[in-house]
Order: structure tokens, then C-alpha cells, then sequence
């Protein structure tokens, strides 16, 4: 792929703050068109990476490209060619759901009758006509969210980033959102890049995923692909008491073995057939196993293997809730 | 990318306009506020000799020029801060993240806030007619908006410098109490300076509000401790030299 052709190039991007490197030495390709995803649990890096591409950030290191402008030099020509929706909400709570979006289409230069057009026009789209005179304070999670999703697309942005649109909202309403989010890829040809910690979600809207961990993308490919370096069910044992894993090297079928406490992950194939080896085994030589989980590859075992950690984050370690504190004591 | 750009700048203001509007609770509070204090102080200490006050001018008229640069102080300087709170709910993101820049992002803050503030101190100066004050008229009416205007540059400045410095709102109530209140105490806005401790008397001559509220009482009352030109050009280099601060260090200052 030509630079050319790519929305977004990043070449060795580094953010530190003081000694802490939030974002290090990552380089990535972003085809235009493309729905990319980056994945990865909280402090991962991922919103620092979009801020520094939103140029709200200055990298401390490296460099990047959006639709060919510089993220250091061109910060306006990028800001005119990327729309954003943050994190946390930022909606001004005391204007109406219209006027926040008059707001942001003045801020971007344009005139009277492109606005009208523009905002009658999103606001169909993420079906808010109707309560676009409502204050934003009376708007539900989903409404602000959608809301801000239209916002996002007013100014015809090149790229999209959308940074963790469906966190906090209940199952119907991420749904929906997600539609909007292919609808809007497909129709507009917008380039979209999502950073989220749900696997179904990277799982269901992306073309590729980025596998986010400790300021470094570890892998990246379609979901298809990244199950398939599974490339097996897993099948998973809950132990108690101490054992050694080692029994289970005598396997020639087990492909892989994770421990990870009181459980063993095993890469087999077609491991319904493997269950009552395992089992035998298991009684042979006194381990005790509570249960038995048979999976098919899931983007969270990619993660599992990559990362040699679950994402959700009551399964965060020690060190992992260290560094978020100390993120979020510098960002702050 | 224009660095002045006055669509941006009208819609920032129309912003703070609409914000305001809608929170009447808050315009209602910082009215009332001064208006106690010109009401309460008044008409305490209105039979109180108090030295240094010009023979021919009760206390309650004496105060009302005070009581105008405090409001300018207090709504300026909340002006001033507003970004941060606009960093705290994350809309300064929103507005940092377009193609405006940055300065004239703070020239429609600046111009938001200063409506504002000269809006409440024209409400108190009108206001001031029950305790019996009368603007000695128009040419005097127009200085006393210009100064006005002048001392709420300055104190958005104030707020500004102090906004961009900090990471959030939490260090807002200390700003207050420890800077603000000191400012307005020390100015001269309640009682005359002239019999003030030496080394306190110093303190005044360095709060650039001391000049804001001579200034005023020169042309609201006619009596007043410096020159007019000296009060006004001493206000007028602090302004200047607070919104150049507070500009550049906002334009420094990254969202995180």
C-alpha cells in the first residue's frame, strides 16, 4: 500500500509522560475505507494514540499522517479532516441537541446554508430530528452518544474517530450504534477507527483489529485471521489445589497451554474428541478438576495469547490498576 | 487558517450567552450578592464617621463605586476560570479539537465573559438610584462603562492565567479565598485607603483593583486619592499584560 492511498500512517509514535511511556514506538497502515478497531484494556494506550492523532496531544516522538497532513505540522488541515468522539462526553449540557451541533458546524467554517443542510441531514441520521430542541442535559446515554456520533460527521471528516462509543450503554442501544457505525463506513466511505475493550464489538465491526497492550500494538489482522492463530478450540480446566501443568505436555494434539490461577487453557482440535483424555489424565495424577469449558476461538482468547492476560478489567492485575492511576494522574 | 476568526468568536459568545440566560439561579445570586453589600454595609455604618471619607459624600454613596469593581472582580474572574469547567465536563475538548485557533477561541471567551460582567455591574449601578446615587451624567456614564470594561479584561485575564495552571476545578475555592477576596479587601472598595497601615498601604498600591475603583469614584463621586489618567493608565498596562499572559499560556497549555 502507497502513503498515498493510506487515511492514516504512523511511523515510530512515542507519548511519555515524564518517565512513563504511555504510547511507545508503534508504526501502523490505515487503508482508506477501512473499519480498524484497536483493542486493549483500560491504560493500554489507546486513547493517548487518538489524541495524539487528533493533534490534541503532541507525540513525543515519531510521527503520523492523516489523509497525508502531518499530525505535528498540519494540525488544522488534520483537525478539518477528522471528526472525534471522545471517551466522556463532551456535549455542553446547557445548549439543545441542535445547537451543539450549530456550534460545531460554525467552529468548522461553514456557512449558513450547509449547516441547515448538514445537521437536518446527521440528525436524521442517528434519529434525533425530533428532539434536537430538547437541552442535551434531558438526553438519555444512548441520545448523547448518538448525538455526538452526528456531531462527529457534520464537517464530512475523511476520517472518524470513535473512542470507546459504546462504553456504559446497555445492550440494544450499542446495537444500534454499531449499525450506525457500519452504515456509515459503508455508505459514507468514511475511514473509522474505533478503540474499544469489547471483543464482540472488534469482533463484529472491524476489518482489522489492533491488539493494544502496555503502550505497544502486539497484533494486528482481520478477526478472522487473529482467531485462526488459535487456530483450535480451547478447552479450559478448573483446578484446585497445586498441580504441575506438565502432565499435560505429553500431549502431541495440545498446541498451546496457558495457566493462569486456578485455570488451565488448552489450544486443542476438535476438542470435544480430547475431553476424556484430558480427564483421565487429570485423574491419574490427582489433579482435581471442578469443570470443563469447551470454547470456539474468541477475539478474548487472541488476547489471552497475546497479552497473557484476560481484558476485563475486574481480572486486572496489581501493576495494571498502577498504571491507570498513573495515567490518570498525569492526564488529568 | 485565519488566526481571527469572527464566526467563531461570535458563536463562542453566543454560547456563553445562552449558558448564562439559562442559568438564571446564577444570575440572580451574583446580582443579590453586591447588592447586600451595598444594603447591609450601608446602612450599618451609615451614621459611622469614618475617617478619610470626603466630607460631602455619605457612606452609602461612598460605597457604590466599590461595590461596581467588586461585581467586575467576582463575575470577571469566574469568567476568566470558566474554561476549566468547560475542561472538567470535557466540552474544551470538543473546542480544542477544531480548526479554529487558539486565540481566537480566547477572544470569544473574553467577550462572552466581559458581556457578562459589564451587564451585572451596569444592573448595580442602576440599582444604586434606591440608596440614592446618581450618575452625574452621560459623559460620565460612558467613562465609567470604558473603565468598567477595562477592569473586566483584566480580571478575565487573572482568571485565565490562574485557569491555565491548573489541572482542575478543586483549586478554584482557594484562588478565591486567598487571591480574590484579598484583591477586593485590599482595593479600597468598602473603606478608604488613606488610613491604612503603612506596610498594608503598600499591598494596595500593588492590587491593580486599588486603580479600578479610584478610577470609578473619581468620575462617580469626584474624590479620589491618584489622578484619573494615572488611575486609568496604571488599569489599562495590567490588562494588557494579564490577557497577554493568560492568552499565551492558554494556547500552551495541552488538553489532556
Amino acid at each position: 500500500m502507497k502513503n498515498g492511498q493510506a487515511a492514516i500512517v504512523i511511523k515510530n509514535l512515542t507519548k511519555k509522560f515524564n518517565s512513563f511511556s504511555a504510547v511507545s514506538d508503534i508504526s501502523l497502515t490505515v487503508a482508506r475505507g477501512e473499519l480498524f478497531g484497536l483493542l486493549g484494556p483500560n491504560g493500554a494506550g489507546k486513547t493517548t494514540l487518538i489524541k495524539m492523532l487528533a493533534t490534541l496531544l503532541k507525540p513525543t516522538s515519531g510521527q503520523a499522517m492523516i489523509s497525508g497532513f502531518d499530525v505535528i505540522k498540519d494540525r488544522n488541515e488534520v483537525r478539518n479532516s477528522i471528526g472525534i468522539v471522545f471517551q466522556e462526553t463532551a456535549l455542553d449540557n446547557k445548549l439543545t441537541g441542535f445547537e451543539n451541533l450549530d456550534f460545531h458546524s460554525v467552529m468548522y467554517g461553514m456557512g449558513k446554508k450547509a449547516r441547515m443542510k448538514k445537521i437536518k441531514e446527521v440528525l436524521e441520521l442517528v434519529e434525533l430530528s425530533d428532539k434536537s430542541d430538547q437541552l442535551v442535559e434531558k438526553y438519555s446515554g444512548g441520545m448523547k452518544r448518538r448525538l455526538e456520533i452526528a456531531r462527529g460527521l457534520i464537517h464530512e471528516p475523511k476520517v472518524l474517530f470513535l473512542d470507546e462509543p459504546t462504553l456504559g450503554l446497555d445492550a440494544q442501544t450499542r446495537r444500534h450504534i454499531w449499525d450506525y457505525i457500519k452504515k456509515l463506513n459503508s455508505e459514507k466511505e468514511i475511514t473509522i477507527i474505533i478503540t474499544t475493550h469489547y471483543m464482540e464489538e472488534a469482533d463484529y465491526l472491524c476489518d482489522r483489529v489492533g491488539i493494544m497492550d502496555k503502550g505497544k500494538i502486539v497484533a494486528i489482522d482481520s478477526p478472522v485471521n487473529l482467531k485462526n492463530t488459535i487456530g483450535a478450540d480451547i478447552i479450559r480446566l478448573e483446578i484446585t489445589g497445586e498441580y504441575e501443568i506438565d502432565i499435560f505436555k505429553n500431549f502431541d494434539f495440545i498446541k498451546d497451554i496457558k495457566k493462569l490461577n486456578g485455570l488451565v487453557n488448552l489450544s486443542v482440535t476438535e476438542g470435544e474428541s480430547k475431553i476424556p483424555l484430558l480427564l483421565k489424565a487429570a485423574q491419574d495424577n490427582n489433579i482435581k478438576v471442578i469443570s470443563v469449558t469447551l470454547n470456539k476461538p474468541s477475539l478474548e482468547d487472541v488476547f489471552l495469547k497475546f497479552t497473557g492476560k484476560m481484558i476485563r478489567e475486574n481480572e486486572a492485575n496489581a501493576q495494571d490498576i498502577n498504571r491507570e492511576n498513573m495515567r490518570r494522574g498525569i492526564n488529568r | 487558517m485565519k488566526i481571527i476568526n469572527f464566526n467563531a468568536i461570535y458563536i463562542l459568545w453566543l454560547r456563553e450567552m445562552k449558558r448564562t440566560w439559562r442559568a438564571k439561579s446564577r444570575i440572580i445570586a451574583t446580582i443579590l450578592m453586591p447588592l447586600f453589600f451595598l444594603a447591609f454595609l450601608g446602612f450599618g455604618f451609615r451614621r459611622a464617621s469614618i475617617p478619610g471619607l470626603p466630607e460631602d459624600v455619605n457612606y452609602s454613596i461612598f460605597l457604590v463605586p466599590g461595590i461596581i469593581g467588586m461585581t467586575m472582580l467576582f463575575t470577571s474572574t469566574i469568567a476568566g476560570f470558566s474554561f476549566l469547567w468547560d475542561k472538567e465536563f470535557g466540552f474544551l475538548k470538543e473546542i480544542m479539537v477544531t480548526p479554529v485557533s487558539r486565540l481566537s477561541i480566547v477572544i470569544g471567551r473574553i467577550a462572552g465573559g466581559a458581556t457578562i460582567s459589564i451587564f451585572q455591574g451596569l444592573i448595580i449601578l442602576f440599582l444604586s438610584y434606591i440608596f440614592g446615587f446618581r450618575i452625574p451624567g452621560i459623559f460620565a456614564f460612558l467613562l465609567t462603562f470604558l473603565l468598567m470594561l477595562i477592569i473586566s479584561f483584566t480580571f478575565i485575564g487573572m482568571g485565565l492565567i490562574f485557569a491555565s495552571r491548573m489541572k482542575d476545578i478543586h483549586g478554584f475555592s482557594l484562588i478565591v479565598n486567598f487571591v480574590v477576596f484579598p484583591i477586593f479587601f485590599l482595593s479600597g472598595a468598602i473603606y478608604p485607603l488613606d488610613e491604612m497601615p503603612k506596610f498594608i498601604r503598600i499591598l494596595t498600591y500593588i492590587d491593580p483593583l486599588t486603580y479600578g475603583v479610584d478610577g470609578l469614584r473619581n468620575i462617580l463621586i469626584g474624590s479620589s486619592t491618584f489622578p484619573f489618567l494615572f488611575d486609568f493608565a496604571i488599569m489599562l498596562l495590567v490588562c494588557v499584560i494579564f490577557l497577554v499572559v493568560g492568552s499565551y499560556l492558554f494556547e500552551k497549555s495541552e488538553v489532556n
